[in-house]
């Protein structure tokens, strides 16, 4: 048997090139599993629509100001909710015995994960656009410029990539898929609900307000009110910018931890 | 002599528990070699060390040169794995589950898919290629899984207990499907539970059992080893039983057991049965049944490890009345 011709280890490029197919390989699956595209789509839109003709009435006194208020925050919601999506595939691959496959090729290490997340975000950028339409169709207008409304949507993207390492991390601690959606019931309902996301927090009890206040829900749904609909923004936007870092540096390194020691 | 796979005191522990506690073991090239044991004897854990999958706790392997934790690259650059563990995905079709290997393997869109058809078409798969693979049946399923693992063409292929749960057809087509890769010069790791399978397919064995090795060699030297068939003698009046056991004891020269009113006792040399038959007929005994039989894996273990094997673990593989 020979021992000359085989190369020591993955060249960037190459691996940017692994990612880019297993991202492939998440995204036509959605061809032959058409409800898949469905679900991730017919949710928000139910949000949507049953939040601004229910209670935007009450809330706002009317529909159309009151979806000028929710919109960004049903985006929002609707982004960390996917996160989930990527905690979950990756808890199925583990599962069904995927990785070992792609482990025993000689391919870059990080590239199952980076496709996972990249088909993840290309999953967001469709949702994401799918609400925005909707939302104009039922009367949200962008109240500043191009550049803002951009600005906004690239926002939330990178923002949701920030909270997709914690779904990552608990995609890799859980035994399996159902309790990454119990993790995403448990933690990102609250967290979604105490923000300003749906409601203006004036009547909430005192504490309430102060962790609604610094919740990154909030924060982030107000970058994306400012740069879409009222101008200014870039407070809010900067502070969600760190929110995402910070969330990165704490649950990337524990995530890639916990990815190295499962698979 | 040229080693494919060289491992030695391959240690793995989980906790308390040790899964494999100082495992050797030497793999020609060009050779199926079997690994047999029961379910939990560690021959997962072994396929998974020499796969890159996992790293031992103590010991080294060396597969086609390389060391599977220090040049783990270079080794996945060399095998294919299919097993209980590695699988397709079951959402993409069984053209895309290979494509996708083939293009992850480095291949351009037309030498993936080219090479994926021709899979297809060898495994008969292609009526199938347009269907995702979680409408497969069980035989199909590890058909493509043995396919997606044989699309880099590799010099060596671990198959981990490649047709547990498949009925005798499709297992019987998958061991045609191994003998053709072994002819064109694969080298092959089997695990299997079933010693019937090792003896089919493998020229070397090593029986594992609490993740030690505690036999090696070639079938044949573990069937001599080890009296692999077992004779039995079940006189017509069981009154007969004492002279039966007398008889086949002088003759097999082992230590036959009666129960139930049959006796039975490993033997190294079928050709003894003609001379059971003529000395009982001439003792007087009248035979109600008379077999020779294929050792089942418990069997083998006894007189391996002189543990005994639970009486209802004795299953008859084949018989010769």
């Amino acid at each position: 048997m020979t021992a000359a011709t085989f190369s020591p280890r993955v060249s960037p490029i190459a691996g940017l090139r692994h990612s880019m197919t297993l991202a492939w390989r998440t995204l036509v699956q959605i061809k032959h599993n058409p409800a898949e595209l469905i679900d991730f789509s017919i949710q928000p839109i139910m949000f949507l629509v049953l939040f601004t003709y229910v209670f935007g009435g009450a809330i706002s006194g009317n529909t159309g100001d009151y979806l000028t208020f929710a919109l960004p925050g049903i985006i929002v919601q609707n982004a960390l909710f996917a996160t989930l999506n990527t905690g979950m595939g990756l808890s199925t691959d583990l599962q069904k015995g995927v990785f070992d496959r792609l482990r025993s090729l000689p391919i870059a290490r990080f590239a199952p994960l980076a496709g996972r997340i990249v088909s993840d975000i290309v999953k967001q950028s469709w949702a994401l656009a799918l609400l925005l339409g909707l939302g104009v169709v039922l009367g949200f207008r962008i109240g500043t410029d191009v550049p803002s409304a951009i600005s906004g949507y690239l926002l939330v993207l990178v923002c949701s990539l920030g909270f997709s390492w914690l779904a990552v991390l608990v995609g890799m601690l859980a035994a399996n898929p159902e309790k990454v959606q119990i993790f995403g019931f448990v933690v990102m309902f609250p967290l979604t609900f105490t923000s300003n996301a749906f409601v203006p927090t004036a009547t909430m009890p005192g504490w309430l307000q102060a962790w609604a206040k610094v919740n990154p829900v909030t924060i982030l749904a107000d970058a994306v009110r400012g740069l879409w609909v009222t101008g200014g923004g870039s407070g809010p936007a900067l502070q969600s910018l760190l929110w995402a870092a910070a969330l990165t540096a704490v649950f990337a390194p524990l995530a890639v931890r916990a990815f190295k020691r499962r698979t | 002599m040229t080693y494919a796979i060289e491992a030695q005191g391959l240690v793995k522990r989980y906790g308390d528990t040790t899964a494999l506690n100082g495992v050797d073991l030497a793999i020609q090239a060009g050779t199926v070699f079997g690994l047999l044991g029961p379910n939990g004897a560690g021959k997962t854990t072994a396929v998974r060390i020499l796969g890159t999958l996992l790293r031992p706790d103590a010991g080294r392997a060396v597969v086609g040169g390389y060391d599977v934790v220090r040049q783990a690259h270079q080794v996945r650059q060399l095998i294919g794995l299919t097993g209980q563990y590695a699988s397709v995905d079951e959402a993409l079709t069984g053209l895309e589950n290979l494509i996708l290997i083939g293009r992850l393997l480095g291949m351009s869109r037309a030498g993936a898919r080219a090479r994926a058809t021709e899979l297809l078409r060898g495994f008969r798969l292609d009526d199938a290629a347009g269907k995702p693979a979680k409408a497969y049946s069980g035989g199909m399923r590890r058909r493509l899984d043995l396919a997606a693992s044989l699309v880099g063409r590799p010099e060596l292929l671990y198959l981990d207990e490649p047709t547990t749960g498949l009925d005798p057809r499709s297992r019987n087509e998958m061991w045609d499907i191994v003998r053709e890769l072994v002819a064109g010069g694969v080298t092959v790791l089997l695990t299997t539970q079933y010693l019937e399978e090792a003896d089919q397919l493998a020229g070397s064995l090593a029986v594992i059992d609490h993740g030690r090795v505690i036999a090696d060699g070639s079938p044949a030297e573990l069937k001599a080893r080890t009296g692999a068939q077992i004779l039995s003698v079940r006189p017509a009046d069981p009154a007969g039983v004492p002279v039966a056991l007398a008889v086949v004891a002088e003759l097999t020269g082992g230590v036959p057991e009666a129960a139930g009113g049959t006796v039975t006792v490993p033997v190294s040399d079928p050709a003894l049965m003609p001379a059971i038959v003529a000395r009982l007929d001439l003792s007087g005994i009248t035979v109600a049944e008379l077999a020779l039989r294929s050792a089942s894996l418990d069997e083998v273990f006894l007189s391996l490890t002189g543990q005994r094997a639970t009486p209802g673990a004795l299953v008859p593989e084949k018989s010769a009345a």
